[in-house]
């Protein structure tokens, strides 16, 4: 990872913060716009699980990690704190490596 | 100016104060995560330090380090990271109502302004107990998220994630993340369809860009109506 990357990305975050907060104020979006931009965390996020549970670079995988979020999910189904999920997670990962 | 001083020290905030600095330690520990697996994608220690300082919202920074670690482009990393990044400038265009000040104080407020700090703000009634969760809650996320960066990226040097089965870590806390995005039909189908959208370009994109192309699958929201059979369907 390059310097300038951890610098692009920290300027570009900040800007959203400082557009939203600052530049536009209390300004109302266009409903359409809202209704979209209120969706990006669940479309990008459900993406991000799919993409670090079954992929190894460009290849579609099948590992221990699978079993591993997938535990993660019935405890954050099942309301547990963040912290747990996490656990639960990468413990069941690790247990099925250490077995197999 | 009100500034979070004054606030802390009136007995009725006190119940919100203990709420909000619960939250920064729980962020803490997922900070820790975020240092190990920062380090495992090749970042260094300064670099993953200077990436929670400075960018300080968590989804961004854990999109960008995992696109990175497999091998995408720092432009396909940078993309993906800073779509999720434009949902703090809707909070934004909510909290900056909210939060008065001086300039100053607003430029330190904006880069505090995020999922933790504006939920726990707008779920306070009165004005002066939005403003005292939100500067409470956005300080003790920054500190928390700070030092657990550091602990988790020193640790992230000294074991192999593989061995505890930290690279589960990531998407195990995106799961988290998600399950209260899936309450409402419209949230729910833009997950799913991010999800398909992403697992059927794995394979045939560079790393990353299907991270950036399953944001389209925000334009669920663009009808105005209940979106159609087939998200009643998911929803079910």
């Amino acid at each position: 990872m390059s310097w300038w990357f951890v610098l692009a990305l920290a300027v570009g975050a900040y800007a959203f913060k400082v557009l939203g907060f600052i530049v536009l104020g209390g300004r109302t979006l266009p409903p359409v716009l809202e209704r979209c931009l209120a969706l990006i965390p669940a479309a990008l996020i459900a993406a991000l699980v799919v993409k670090d549970t079954f992929s190894t670079g460009q290849d579609l995988v099948l590992d221990a990690r699978a079993a591993g979020v997938a535990a993660a999910a019935v405890a954050a189904w099942r309301r547990a704190p963040l912290i747990i999920v996490i656990v639960v997670g990468a413990a069941v990962t690790a247990g099925l490596r250490a077995l197999g | 100016m009100t500034g979070p001083r004054a606030e802390l020290r009136d007995p009725q905030l006190r119940s919100v104060v203990l709420a909000c600095v619960t939250l920064g330690a729980a962020v803490g520990v997922f900070a820790v995560s975020f240092g190990v697996g920062s380090v495992a994608a090749g970042a260094s220690v300064a670099q993953t330090c200077a990436l929670s300082l400075l960018v300080f919202t968590g989804a961004s920074q854990f999109s960008a380090v995992s696109v990175i670690g497999a091998g995408g482009s720092p432009l396909a990393a940078l993309s993906g990271a800073l779509v999720l990044a434009a949902r703090n400038g809707v909070y934004g265009l909510t909290m900056g109502r909210r939060i008065p000040g001086r300039l100053g104080t607003r430029l330190i407020a904006a880069q505090v302004t995020i999922d933790e700090s504006t939920a726990m703000a707008v779920a306070q009634d009165d004005p002066r107990a939005q403003r005292a969760a939100f500067w409470i809650t956005g300080v003790s996320v920054y500190v928390c998220w700070n030092l657990g960066t550091l602990l988790g990226a020193l640790a992230g040097r000294a074991i192999d994630p593989l061995t505890y089965g930290l690279d589960a870590a990531f998407p195990a806390g995106f799961v988290a993340m998600l399950f209260p995005l899936l309450r409402t039909r419209r949230g729910l189908l833009a997950a799913v369809l991010g999800a398909v959208i992403c697992l059927v370009l794995i394979p045939v994109t560079p790393v990353g860009v299907p991270i950036l192309c399953a944001s389209l699958a925000v334009l669920v929201g663009v009808p105005s109506e209940p979106v159609d059979p087939l998200a009643a369907e998911v929803a079910r």
